[in-house]
């Protein structure tokens, strides 16, 4: 099915089972411990064999040297692979950074060997064993002392390395109205609950991994590429995965260790990355300095607006695309945006929810604070008065639907802004300083072609597969509610196979894509479907309605099930996408309202309440979409409080790579999220006139509380974490 | 509790005795003896085994996760002898005689504990791995209230009461990353109250 | 992990002497730590002594009117203990601010005395670190160093005392008992248990090869305000930047004891005397010869505050 125009009216909009608060379908499974993760899988059938990674000790540098052979003698060890051994291997198409270091040592903790034995403790003892000699070399691991090194990365799907509009440096200069101001954002790491987890199978030269990732496309296409195979001969399996973020778009060192060892060892080997091994071994969200500079007239109109980030990444890596919101956001004739990227030599950077919008929007939204303080002007009427209904560096290109002034509203309205104090460090509630922040939120809505199978078998149920994932992200719910919809069924008439690369190729999860367009897909395959209904039990496919198992046209009507009487009905179809993006911005938008204690005394910060409202396009599952919304917002809490990755910039390291260094939100950091959704269709966006939510909740949510913070105390911090020591000095003096 | 335990696993633990040194780097094997979720199971196990590892590698119960495996994020809470504690840092060979409760204990797919069901209710997960952790941890809680245990949260050591802080302070050791936080304390606020009646 | 034995003593004499007669022997509790530890190959025992056999689990009063907690009580049961809720609340307060349900369920009285530092470079056996490896060097002098020590630090080590009861039994004048191989019992004040790091960062207590902490002894209660008050980043589940434990009485004199800030809890008695005089006038003799890092200057700030804070609960 192609989809190049609007969507009109179609059967989903009957909404009697999309839209609908649904409990998740595979809710059962996930609170009774009966879902399958990767590190879950066990065969009785075959002798599974553990894998365990072991980690360099350098930054940077060569292995001069290296004994195995103690590690090999170690009781139950089954095979040791290194680089020595491991054949040649290549890299995927997506991340950078090699599986298995060798005689070059890359980043901190690149696998250097997998020890293989026959149970977990042997496999960890051995590894200990394994004695490696290296030669360290001088890196880079100091972002703003390489900023200067930094160049324009290359452009790609991704990543614009300039944009421009008008000339910005001559209207900045003359504006009445000025900031220009530097911000910082830390690395992140995506401290995913689940760790990289891959049990690897071979069958002759054909390939199994039951594995944890978020794009079964990509992962097949790695694994492959990688190992030098065919990718006929590789399948995936991830039909639960634990969390992802971004940090498991495609197979990582687990997955290319386990195919290592599994061969070598003759047996399936599962591999877990080991939580301390993690926060160096894989993939981050880089750091950035960035530097923002608005010019405005008296009047708060903006005249222009300059946003330049640095980030620094291994050769080949991508940049952190901090830029990209603020191309959109507001309005202002005159603009300029522009990527630095140096090389680092710390672990890879990647991609982790909402890359670029993420870090960009710590920077901008904290920008707009200051902006709005110098004009004085409340920070939502300056937010208001700088809306475009239209792409800024295109004028004739509209957004296809944008609601951020009537978020700003009613966000305002829910939460009582108006009781806000302008005037900073007014407000006390015993020994709480108190303060309240806002932000704006915008996040792309991308739609990739998708496709699904869907299956009528003779008890009327109706099943369908795709490879599309579910990483906590409620789409297996959205896709039987989608089908369910479709063929006119309850929800519990349809079941959900997702997670296998046998089944027809999805996006996956990611890039806040996955719900469009996963469930366009299953939309193309059950109009597929319904025709090959009418077709059987003789109906015009166009006038029949499909409602309560049945089919209707005129006044006769049949039961569904006897489509299948003859045997089971199957569809296949999938959305190829025109060049709708061209014609209109797809953008979802929402603000956020947060108000924050900051202590007196120790100037801990603690967030009070919180609310978003948001217009992402039709709500396919208000229950499941105010998850990822307080889930966003809680990573933004994190953002802005605590989460750091402090690198060591003589070793070449993140220090804190554990759950306990790496400070991630706990329950007693987070109030009760309140989360409104705008009512909203969106027909350019997808068939469903649905646009994803993922990310959408945290672009924005840190500086929202950054903002509270200068609110309640009048301490402007510009370098996140907001962490009391930042705070200290600025806090009245000790009663 | 603690004591009534090992007095039960003095008594039946030869196997102290038998882990004796084995020689060079070769596994030290021992015998442990512990009831899972009702059912007796008798394990040889290297005496590396983490109760977690028994759980998940020997007896196939893959409910309890493995997150951190260092008592950093609360994924393998399981009940032993009535009390929640991180599966990954302790023995196996520890819990000879113990009762152990894992997720999988607490109900099944169409047989539901209450909170389990009102986590669905709820929304109370998303990715669902911390959600069996987060479970046990909250069923313990509800018990750990009503018993009167204090905790950081508690205003006045000498009374204790059911209140949402209460709950956010007794649960920051379960992390939930997709940050389902919110909707947690409603479905454990829901199943105390259910419980009140 | 390297493959260790295992055994379960009856008696506290039997498991100091099985301790004493094997090589490379560990006694293990709870294990939160120890086993943390073991899978990070920081530590390397060949045998285990599991000493939850040996009914040290009570908590009884003493002929002298305080009490007496066998070392392997638990976190959780001496926190909720109703004699040290009311007697002793700052211990109860800083045993609830530590660690989580979970861990102060299996955590034991001994065992939170004897916990190691939480420096990362000790956690990570590919970096120097005199405390793990004595003469490798100390990576932490001028690597990440936030939540490291200001003070009693050494040019060998800058690694602080994670615990947090620990700071409590500081200021409540615990005393530690032991029993070791020969069944020699010892008794150990709290001021002298912990030790600062010098020459010897190994060394994080002053217990002798083998020797068994059986309990711990509180003297008869002080009566007055008891506040223990904890700061960090995130609200719960994190180790403290700083903490302090105060018993103030009505006068507004008591005592004061500081964690997050050295290698031992941080009491210097002599700056209690200043204590109605306010948060600044103590702090600057508890604070006397810091040598904080540029990352880690904030504390020192943070203590006065912090104690400003506990003052003014402990008075309200």
């Amino acid at each position: 099915m192609k989809f190049d125009t609007p969507a009109g009216a179609n059967p989903i909009d009957r909404l009697k089972v999309v839209g609908k608060p649904t409990d998740r379908i595979d809710g059962p499974r996930k609170t009774t411990g009966t879902a399958p993760y990767a590190n879950d899988w066990h065969d009785p059938q075959s002798r599974l064999a553990y894998g365990y990674v072991v980690g360099a000790g350098i930054g940077k540098g060569r292995i001069a040297g290296m004994d195995v052979s103690r590690a090999e003698a170690a009781a139950g060890v089954l095979a040791v692979v290194t680089a020595a051994n491991a054949g040649k291997l290549d890299r995927g198409a997506f991340y950078v950074a090699r599986a298995l270091a060798g005689p070059d040592v890359d980043h901190y903790h690149q696998a250097v060997a997998l020890v293989v034995a026959e149970t977990f403790e042997q496999a960890r003892a051995a590894a200990a064993l394994v004695r490696v000699d290296y030669v360290r070399s001088e890196g880079v691991f100091d972002l703003a002392a390489a900023k200067d090194t930094a160049v324009a990365p290359k452009a790609g799907p991704f990543v614009s390395p300039e944009a421009k509009a008008g000339d910005f440096e001559a209207a900045f200069a003359t504006a009445p109205v000025r900031i220009d101001e530097s911000y910082g954002t830390p690395d992140h790491a995506h401290a995913m609950m689940e760790p990289h987890a891959t049990v690897a199978s071979w069958d002759g030269d054909r390939l199994t991994l039951w594995t944890a990732i978020q794009q079964m496309n990509w992962g097949v296409r790695d694994i492959a590429k990688t190992l030098g195979i065919a990718k006929g001969n590789v399948r995936l399996v991830s039909p639960f995965i634990g969390g992802g973020f971004g940090g498991k778009g495609t197979i990582l060192s687990d997955a290319v260790l386990a195919s290592l060892g599994a061969r070598a060892a003759g047996r399936p080997v599962k591999v877990s990355l080991p939580r301390p091994l993690m926060f160096n071994n894989v993939t981050h969200r880089p750091a950035t300095i960035q530097r923002i500079r608005i010019g405005a007239g008296p009047d708060g109109r903006i005249t222009a607006i300059g946003h330049e980030s640095w980030s620094g990444n291994l050769p080949d890596g991508p940049p952190e695309t901090a830029t990209e919101p603020t191309r959109l956001l507001y309005a202002g004739p005159n603009r300029l945006m522009r990527m630095h990227l140096a090389r680092l030599d710390l672990p890879e950077g990647g991609a982790m929810r909402a890359p670029g919008e993420a870090p960009g929007m710590m920077a901008l939204e904290i920008a707009m604070d200051e902006m709005a303080e110098r004009l004085g002007m409340d920070p939502v009427a300056f937010r208001v008065l700088n809306d475009t209904q239209v792409d800024p560096e295109n004028p004739r290109r509209p957004f296809s639907r944008r609601q951020l002034v009537e978020c700003l509203r009613r966000g305002a309205e829910l939460f009582g802004w108006e009781r806000r104090v302008a005037k900073p460090g007014q407000v006390r509630d015993g020994r709480w300083l108190v303060g309240m922040g806002m932000a704006s939120a915008i996040r792309g809505a991308p739609v990739m072609r998708s496709a699904a199978r869907v299956r009528l078998d003779g008890r009327g149920m109706v099943t369908v597969e795709t490879d599309m994932t579910d990483i906590g992200t409620g789409s297996y719910t959205i896709i039987a509610q989608t089908a369910a919809e479709m063929m006119g069924l309850p929800l519990d008439r349809v079941v959900v196979r997702l997670g296998d690369s046998a089944y027809p190729e999805s996006p996956g999860s990611g890039g806040q894509w996955g719900a469009a367009s996963s469930t366009a897909g299953v939309y193309a395959a059950c109009v597929k479907l319904r025709e090959a209904v009418a077709r059987r039990l003789g109906f015009n496919a166009t006038d029949a309605v499909f409602e309560d198992g049945q089919v209707r046209a005129g006044n006769r009507s049949e039961p569904l099930v006897r489509a299948a009487a003859g045997g089971e009905l199957v569809a296949e179809d999938g959305v190829e996408y025109g060049d709708l993006a061209e014609w209109f911005a797809l953008q979802t938008f929402g603000a956020h309202f947060v108000e924050v204690g900051v202590d007196v005394d120790t100037a801990e910060v603690r967030v009070r309440r919180m609310l978003a409202v948001c217009a992402a396009g039709r709500i396919l599952s208000p229950k499941a979409a105010r998850s990822q919304i307080i889930g966003g917002m809680t990573m933004g809490i994190g953002a802005a409080l605590m989460e750091e990755l402090a690198v060591d910039a003589r070793r070449g390291f993140f220090v804190n790579h554990d759950l306990a260094g790496y400070e991630v939100p706990v329950h007693a950091d987070i109030p009760d999220l309140q989360v409104s959704f705008l009512d909203e269709i969106d027909p350019a966006a997808s068939p469903l006139k649905a646009k994803g939510v993922g990310e959408l909740g945290i672009s924005g949510a840190a500086a929202a509380v950054a903002n509270a913070v200068h609110n309640a105390t009048g301490v402007r911090v510009r370098d996140y974490p907001v962490t009391l020591d930042k705070l200290l000095g600025g806090m009245p003096e000790a009663a | 509790m603690a004591c009534a335990s090992a007095a039960t696993a003095m008594a039946a633990m030869p196997t102290g005795t038998s882990a004796r040194p084995a020689g060079g780097e070769q596994p030290v094997m021992a015998k442990v003896g512990l009831t899972v979720n009702g059912e007796r199971r008798e394990l040889e196990l290297d005496t590396r085994t983490s109760l977690l590892d028994a759980a998940r590698e020997h007896l196939h119960l893959t409910g309890s996760k493995k997150g951190c495996d260092h008592g950093q994020c609360g994924a393998c809470t399981m009940l032993v002898d009535g009390r929640r504690i991180n599966a990954c840092l302790t023995l196996a060979v520890m819990y000879q005689g113990s009762e152990i409760t894992t997720i999988e204990g607490l109900g099944q797919p169409g047989d539901l504990h209450p909170m389990q069901a009102a986590f669905i209710r709820h929304d109370g997960f998303q990715c669902g791995f911390c959600t069996p952790g987060q479970i046990c941890s909250s069923v313990a809680v509800l018990r750990e209230i009503e018993a009167g245990i204090p905790s950081h949260a508690t205003a006045d050591l000498g009374k204790v009461a059911f209140s949402e802080d209460e709950v956010r302070e007794r649960m920051s050791g379960n992390i939930c990353r997709c940050g389902a936080y919110p909707n947690i304390v409603a479905a454990i606020r829901e199943v105390h109250e259910g419980a009140r009646g | 992990m390297k493959p260790f034995t295992y055994e379960r003593p009856g008696t506290p004499a039997e498991a100091a002497a099985a301790a004493a007669s094997t090589p490379g022997a560990r006694f293990i509790a709870g294990g939160t730590n120890l086993l943390d530890l073991m899978k990070l190959q920081v530590e390397t025992p060949a045998h285990l002594v599991d000493v939850n056999g040996l009914g040290l689990d009570g908590i009884e009063p003493t002929p002298e009117g305080g009490l007496r907690i066998g070392a392997l009580v638990s976190n959780t049961d001496l926190a909720a203990d109703a004699r040290v809720r009311k007697d002793y609340a700052v211990l109860s307060r800083a045993l609830l601010a530590g660690a989580s349900g979970q861990l102060r369920n299996r955590a034991t009285t001994a065992g939170n005395l004897l916990q190691r530092t939480r420096c990362p470079y000790f956690y990570d056996t590919a970096q120097p670190c005199n405390k793990r490896r004595p003469g490798s060097g100390c990576a932490a002098l001028d690597g990440v160093s936030r939540q490291l020590a200001v003070v009693g630090s050494s040019e060998a080590c800058i690694a602080t005392n994670p615990s947090d009861m620990a700071v409590a039994m500081r200021i409540l004048d615990a005393t530690v008992e032991t029993v070791d191989a020969e069944g020699t019992r010892r008794r150990i004040g709290m001021a002298d248990f912990h030790r600062l790091p010098d020459e010897r960062p190994e060394l994080d207590t002053t217990l002798r090869p083998g020797e068994l902490v059986t309990a711990v002894t509180l003297p008869k209660p002080l009566g007055g305000a008891h506040v223990y008050r904890k700061v960090r980043d995130r609200a719960s589940y994190a180790f403290a930047l700083v903490s302090v434990a105060a018993v103030v009485r009505p006068d507004g004199t008591g005592r004061v004891a500081f964690g997050g800030l050295a290698h031992k809890p941080w009491r210097v008695e002599a700056a209690e005397a200043d204590l109605p005089r306010g948060a600044r006038a103590v702090a600057e003799g508890v604070l006397a010869g810091a040598r904080p890092t540029h990352e880690n200057a904030f504390k020192l700030k943070l203590a006065e505050r912090t104690l400003g804070a506990v003052l003014h609960q402990a008075r309200a």
